[in-house]
């Protein structure tokens, strides 16, 4: 049996089924997971992701250690409740996690990191934390609730009390703050608009139940993943890991190289990394679905055009087989893949895939 | 519980065969492995005429979260693949012994059958899985 969050109960109460996600018992889906995607395309979905890690920071050189243990740079956080997303790198430049990072006060920031890494994340920060004197607590007193949908603000706040409800929905893109005893943030994994909540576990029931009632549909890790990879998000263990740099893997976006005195761990690696690979989108044209570590080829570069599939899925929202595969650097435009030894076409786009309710590439292909 | 309509027969792997008045069998997937696989999103059905051994793979069924194989229960000839799951994949879901099936097939002479549950037995075989 796997670790389980404070929701585990009410999910089987549900109707969900369990499955196993990074050491977890989460609930892949309730009824349908197509059903459930189109809820956050359409209205308001919620996901438990309390087997996330919240992680907060301490001290009077917060800031500092942040520059040095991140890819990204803090210093790009200049209002209190910003949040900055970034890798942590291995000193080969290998991506050892991918993280939110929130900044609470100048001795405070909040970082929440994934659950199939969390334990060695820890690890990781507080042997680096020592030289910055900064205290590093692990939240395991909060569930988290990802509120997500064109709906999804509107229904959380009809539950809070008017002065609450004001100050959540002043928040901006990529804002979070305190709110009572709630953290509030405008964040998420599903390319549409909607809060992150991170609240005391013993509150998480009877909240999830009250999103419920008004009108939010529960949803599981599996429409999760579909809503992610149309959003063009990678996944941490999929998408990237520790045997593949930020340059590959679609993630040059976060990684912050001027200014050029701020020695970042993986910064030397990366430095000298000419990148031989890249992480790019595919749109089956032929019928099937993409999935990942099917065999990618590139007609145009011959026997070096040799990739894989990362991510890939059926996305309800275009009706068609979208991934993100890892193919040989350079100028791309078709490739061939691998679908039980029959070799189907696919045109490389540009990610997302759909964003906000809306198909963000061009699908008329084929019929 | 699970439908398990008493007149077809059923395989471990959660295949049924219906025995058509001339002689050929129409196979589908139990109404058990369509609610396992959840939403199907994609299905591919052999062509007329491919000649299928027992147990061969002859169709695959795929779910937003899996593609997973669909083996013959019988060996024989493909006379038909279902040509209404290009479009609609989702009768697979909505009506797996109906409008859901996958595949006819003229089995070869003298096959054995006796591999085949009836349907109480299949339905004994679901509570042993714990369906």
């Amino acid at each position: 049996m796997g670790r389980k969050t404070p929701l585990f109960e009410l999910h089987q109460e549900l109707g969900a089924r369990i499955v196993d996600f990074g050491g977890w018992d989460m609930p892949v889906q309730y009824s349908s997971q197509i059903g459930e995607h189109h809820a956050v395309r359409r209205a308001a979905g919620v996901f438990d992701v309390s087997h996330m890690c919240a992680v907060d920071l301490k001290g009077a050189r917060v800031r500092q250690f942040l520059q040095h243990l991140l890819a990204n740079d803090v210093a790009k956080l200049k209002r209190p409740g910003k949040a900055l997303y970034s890798c942590m790198l291995n000193e080969a430049g290998g991506v050892l996690d991918d993280l939110i990072v929130y900044f609470m006060s100048e001795s405070w920031f909040r970082l929440v990191v994934n659950a199939g890494t969390r334990d060695q994340d820890l690890a990781w920060i507080r042997s680096h934390s020592r030289q910055f004197d900064v205290e590093v607590t692990e939240r395991t007193d909060l569930a988290i609730l990802a509120i997500q949908g064109p709906e999804a603000r509107a229904k959380t706040v009809s539950l809070l009390s008017a002065s609450a409800a004001d100050a959540a929905m002043a928040l901006g893109q990529f804002f979070g703050r305190e709110i009572d005893s709630w953290f509030v943030a405008r964040t998420g994994y599903t390319g549409e608009d909607g809060f992150e909540v991170m609240l005391p576990s013993a509150d998480a029931v009877r909240i999830w139940r009250e999103l419920n009632a008004a009108g939010v549909a529960s949803c599981g890790l599996g429409a999760r993943d579909t809503l992610r990879l149309e959003a063009g998000m990678n996944l941490y263990g999929q998408d990237m890991d520790a045997s593949t740099h930020p340059f590959e893997s679609g993630l040059a976006w976060t990684v912050a190289m001027q200014p050029a005195e701020r020695h970042f761990i993986g910064r030397a690696a990366l430095e000298n990394v000419t990148p031989s690979r890249q992480l790019v989108g595919l749109l089956l044209e032929d019928r099937g679905v993409l999935r990942s570590h099917q065999k990618v080829y590139v007609p145009s570069l011959g026997a070096r055009g040799a990739g894989e599939i990362t991510s890939g899925t059926f996305s309800p929202t275009l009706e068609r087989s979208i991934a993100l595969a890892r193919v040989p650097a350079g100028a791309v435009q078709q490739v061939q893949v691998d679908i039980r030894g029959k070799l189907l076409n696919a045109r490389v786009v540009k990610p997302p895939f759909v964003r906000f309710g809306k198909a963000m590439i061009e699908t008329g292909v084929n019929e | 519980m699970s439908n398990v309509p008493p007149e077809l027969q059923y395989t471990k792997t959660h295949e049924w065969v219906r025995t058509l008045p001339d002689g050929t069998v129409e196979i589908g997937i139990t109404d058990h492995a369509q609610h396992a696989l959840g939403d199907l999103v994609f299905v591919e059905v052999p062509e007329g005429g491919r000649a299928v051994a027992l147990g061969e793979p002859a169709a695959v069924v795929e779910s937003v979260k899996a593609a997973s194989d669909v083996y013959s229960p019988v060996a024989g000839e493909v006379t038909l693949g279902n040509p209404g799951l290009a479009a609609e994949p989702e009768a697979v879901n909505n009506d797996p012994y109906g409008k859901g099936w996958l595949m006819r097939l003229r089995p070869t002479k003298g096959v054995a059958t006796a591999e085949l549950m009836s349907a109480a037995d299949y339905a004994k075989f679901l509570q042993t899985e714990g369906d």
